[in-house]
């Protein structure tokens, strides 16, 4: 994994109100190019809010934001065609077909009928969807819409990708199966925005933040994280921070 | 343009991989049509009426005998009691009371003139009108008749008459269902339109594909036309197929140009499907959607002059009916179908539904949010 120094991603004092309460509270961080980079914090920690900014689908309240080398309040579709999004909620169309939904998404996302067909084609072989080419979403297993979730929001070889609790309920093997896949994108260049609250997942990424109540409380390798808070894994780091708010 | 069909071919398969709306497309119609256009009707037939007659003479009995023969009227009872035959109006039973007082035969012989009484049930103000003009021509037909019949030959030419003959233009045969079927066609297309329109966008809210259309570039004006002319088609081929049914089960004349209708049609459906679309961009989940769109569909309806006529309406209900696509639609198609209407003679309407269209349209595309 060739992380470079340039930064992808640069956020300076992101804040984002919903009336009076504060998801994200002077948020300041750079996701460098090619890296990983987890986005842990429990539950209504905020992790959402941020991603959902950072994609250009809800307005930030104040604060300075780039990504992918374009100003997210100017350049908003210039963002959009060089970011994947895989939300928490189910993206596919549980009424189309496996090959289908490939197909609309390549399309809005203005591939050629060509690159489509090829494209689609590799995907579902690396995959092993293949025979499930004109099986319904809503008859696959959850495991396999994900892996597919994710290829479709890696359809158009985008800059970043940015994933919302991608494993969230499915099972261990196919959550490591899942990690491959990321490694596997960020092996082709591709930068990894990606926000868990599996633990152990994080210990997968190069670099992690931990919000605690809409702030980063910590942000480095989990190596320097564990050291740092004195931990053997990143659970006692996070138990750590989570109690000590 | 490319984006644009790769939006239509996926709502194609989703509407018709879904199980229901295949019957929704070829059943409703027919049923409605069917239903619709023979229920609906401003004929009054089978007017039930009581009879009271205190007179009992051979006038009073050849009045009675006049209603009788009407394919109108029917006869449900006999009472010597205003009070009872009153009663059964309370119930429901009857529409009409004629009242025949004591001494009638006696006062029109006597003194040319005599008394007798309809009470009609006005709960419906339109039948009760309709009762009474009927009922009103009969009984002065029957007091031509005696009045003859008493004078005899003593004095014809005293009785003038003057006598009105009719002309019934555009439906000579005053057909209801002919006036009906164009209408309840505008209907159903409308219906269809609005409703699979209002369901769509927020559909993809409430599953939360709606989020991952919104973080690919798509162009706003290209997500809404993608999803505009899918229901546009639909909604066409199903205006075409009511036509057919209407033309093979009520032989409706289509005096005018099948493409006239369909010009119209074409730019009618924008408005409504734009609407559709407005609504359900506003809305957060289906039956919210259902919900607005059933509000302006009954009071559109309501107003669009398919049951009513607009011209009876207040002055100011007609300046807000100007706001009302229906109206236009409902008349074109009339005026085309019926009367054999140019393009000269709906361009007003026409002109109306494109500049309604053009607004409405811009209006959904306006507020449709990427960004929220």
């Amino acid at each position: 994994m060739a992380v470079s120094s340039e930064n992808i991603i640069i956020v300076k004092d992101l804040v984002k109100k919903f009336g009076s309460f504060v998801a994200n509270d002077h948020l300041t961080f750079e996701v460098r190019k090619g890296e990983i980079f987890g986005f842990l914090g429990a539950n209504g920690a905020g992790k959402t809010t941020a991603i959902k900014i950072l994609c250009g689908l809800w307005y930030p309240t104040s604060g300075e934001l780039n990504v992918a080398g374009y100003n997210i309040y100017t350049q908003r579709e210039k963002v959009k065609q060089n970011i994947g999004y895989m939300s928490q909620k189910f993206s596919l169309y549980d009424d189309l077909t496996v090959f289908e939904n490939i197909r609309f998404y390549g399309g809005i996302y203005g591939l050629r009928k060509k690159e489509i067909s090829e494209r689609s084609k590799s995907l579902m072989e690396r995959l092993d969807l293949s025979a499930a080419r004109d099986k319904l979403i809503r008859d696959i297993p959850l495991g396999w819409k994900q892996k597919l979730a994710f290829s479709v929001a890696m359809l158009h070889n985008p800059k970043i990708v940015f994933l919302d609790e991608p494993t969230g309920g499915v099972d261990p093997i196919t959550r490591r199966q899942f990690w491959n896949l990321i490694y596997e994108a960020a092996h082709g260049g591709t930068t990894v925005f990606v926000t868990t609250h599996y633990m152990d997942e994080s210990e997968y990424c190069d670099r992690v933040s931990i919000m605690v109540d809409g702030r980063i409380a910590a942000l480095d390798t989990p190596e320097k994280l564990k050291f740092q808070f004195n931990a053997s894994t990143m659970d006692d780091v996070f138990i750590q921070l989570a109690r000590g708010k | 343009m490319r984006t644009i069909r790769y939006i239509i071919q996926k709502e194609f398969l989703q509407v018709f991989r879904d199980k229901a709306m295949l019957p929704i497309i070829f059943l409703v119609p027919i049923v409605q049509l069917i239903i619709l256009v023979n229920a609906a009707t401003f004929e009054m037939k089978h007017i039930r009426m009581s009879v009271v007659d205190l007179d009992l003479s051979a006038t009073s009995r050849g009045l009675i005998r006049k209603f009788e023969g009407s394919p109108f009227y029917q006869i449900k009872q006999f009472s010597f009691s205003y009070q009872e035959a009153m009663n059964q109006m309370q119930q429901g039973k009857v529409d009409l009371i004629l009242n025949i007082p004591a001494g009638f035969e006696k006062n029109l012989m006597k003194e040319n003139h005599a008394r007798a009484q309809f009470v009609i049930n006005a709960i419906n103000g339109a039948s009760a009108g309709l009762i009474n003009a009927y009922s009103t021509i009969i009984l002065l037909d029957y007091n031509r008749q005696t009045a003859l019949a008493n004078f005899n030959n003593s004095a014809p030419s005293s009785l003038r008459n003057i006598h009105t003959e009719y002309s019934y233009w555009y439906n000579p045969e005053l057909n209801y269902k002919t006036y009906m079927v164009p209408g309840i066609l505008v209907l159903l297309v409308t219906i269809i339109g609005l409703l699979l329109s209002g369901m769509n966008i927020v559909r993809e809210k409430e599953i939360g594909t709606i989020e991952q259309i919104n973080v690919t570039p798509i162009v706003k004006i290209q997500f809404i036309t993608g999803k505009l002319a899918p229901f546009w088609i639909i909604s066409l081929f199903e205006l075409a197929f009511g036509l057919t049914i209407g033309k093979l089960l009520f032989n409706i004349p289509i005096e005018g140009n099948l493409w006239l209708i369909f010009l119209s049609a074409a730019v009618y459906l924008f408005v409504i499907l734009a609407f559709g679309l407005l609504i359900s961009t506003i809305s957060h989940t289906q039956q919210q959607s259902m919900l607005i769109s059933f509000f302006f569909m009954v009071v559109f309806i309501l107003m669009s002059g398919l049951f009513t006529s607009i011209e009876s309406m207040p002055q100011w209900a007609q300046t807000l009916d100007k706001l009302n696509p229906l109206m236009y639609f409902i008349k074109i198609m009339r005026m085309v179908l019926l009367k054999g209407s140019t393009f000269a003679d709906i361009s007003r309407h026409f002109w109306a539904l494109v500049i309604y269209a053009f607004f409405i349209v811009n209006l959904a595309i306006w507020r449709y949010r990427k960004v929220a």
